[in-house]
């Protein structure tokens, strides 16, 4: 049965990781902010989300399996909330460049 | 199974150490913040990563931390902008 359970942490696990890897890619590559953020925060949350789900068994006591949940929510929340205000923060910066290109002859 | 948690928390490190390298080539403050957006959530990996293989809970209080800290600095990186909201979506030929 554990030997099980570690087999679906592990294939778990790497596909969380793999995730992670085209989170990163995903930033690196894309020409645009925009598409940065959105690549960024959708690969990484399913990559944290499946290495959370990954890591259940292996939590030593429920606790920390319920906190190993909560630190994914809170993440998940976070990242939902990062994404809109680095999109403005974005759309700001743009605006704010075309403005002082404009002011330059 | 405790150094194989360890290796995919090396290979986590590995993954956000690439993601530096949009932080060192970022050509503007925001992709800046993206990178470090990437290493927040890469540090909460490695720390959720290595709690079970060193049987270490506290490690766990240490990942939701740096998911809290991440937010913030999102939001500091805003308000450091200053106030001015951006108007109304216009039509996008205007690109920067």
């Amino acid at each position: 049965m554990s030997l099980l359970l570690d087999a679906v942490t592990l294939l778990l696990v790497s596909a969380g990781v793999l995730f992670f890897a085209a989170g990163t890619l995903g930033l690196l590559r894309l020409p645009d902010p925009l598409t940065r953020i959105h690549a960024l925060t959708k690969a990484d949350n399913v990559g944290l989300a499946l290495i959370v789900l990954g890591l259940l068994p292996q939590a030593g006591s429920v606790m920390a399996g319920v906190k190993m949940i909560a630190v994914w929510a809170l993440a998940q929340i976070a990242s939902g909330a990062v994404s809109q205000v680095l999109a403005e923060a974005a759309t700001l910066e743009a605006q704010i460049e075309a403005t002082a290109r404009e002011k330059r002859p | 199974m405790a150094d194989l948690l360890f290796a995919a928390g090396a290979l986590v490190l590995l993954i956000c150490g690439a993601g530096l390298a949009a932080l060192w080539r970022g050509e503007g403050d925001i992709d800046r913040m993206l990178a470090f957006q990437l290493l927040g959530s890469g540090a909460i990996a490695v720390l959720l990563l290595i709690a079970p293989a060193m049987s270490e809970p506290a490690l766990l209080d240490a990942a939701l931390l740096t998911a809290l800290l991440a937010a913030l600095a999102a939001c500091a990186y805003r308000a450091a902008l200053g106030g001015r909201t951006p108007p109304a979506p216009d039509a996008p030929e205007r690109q920067p």
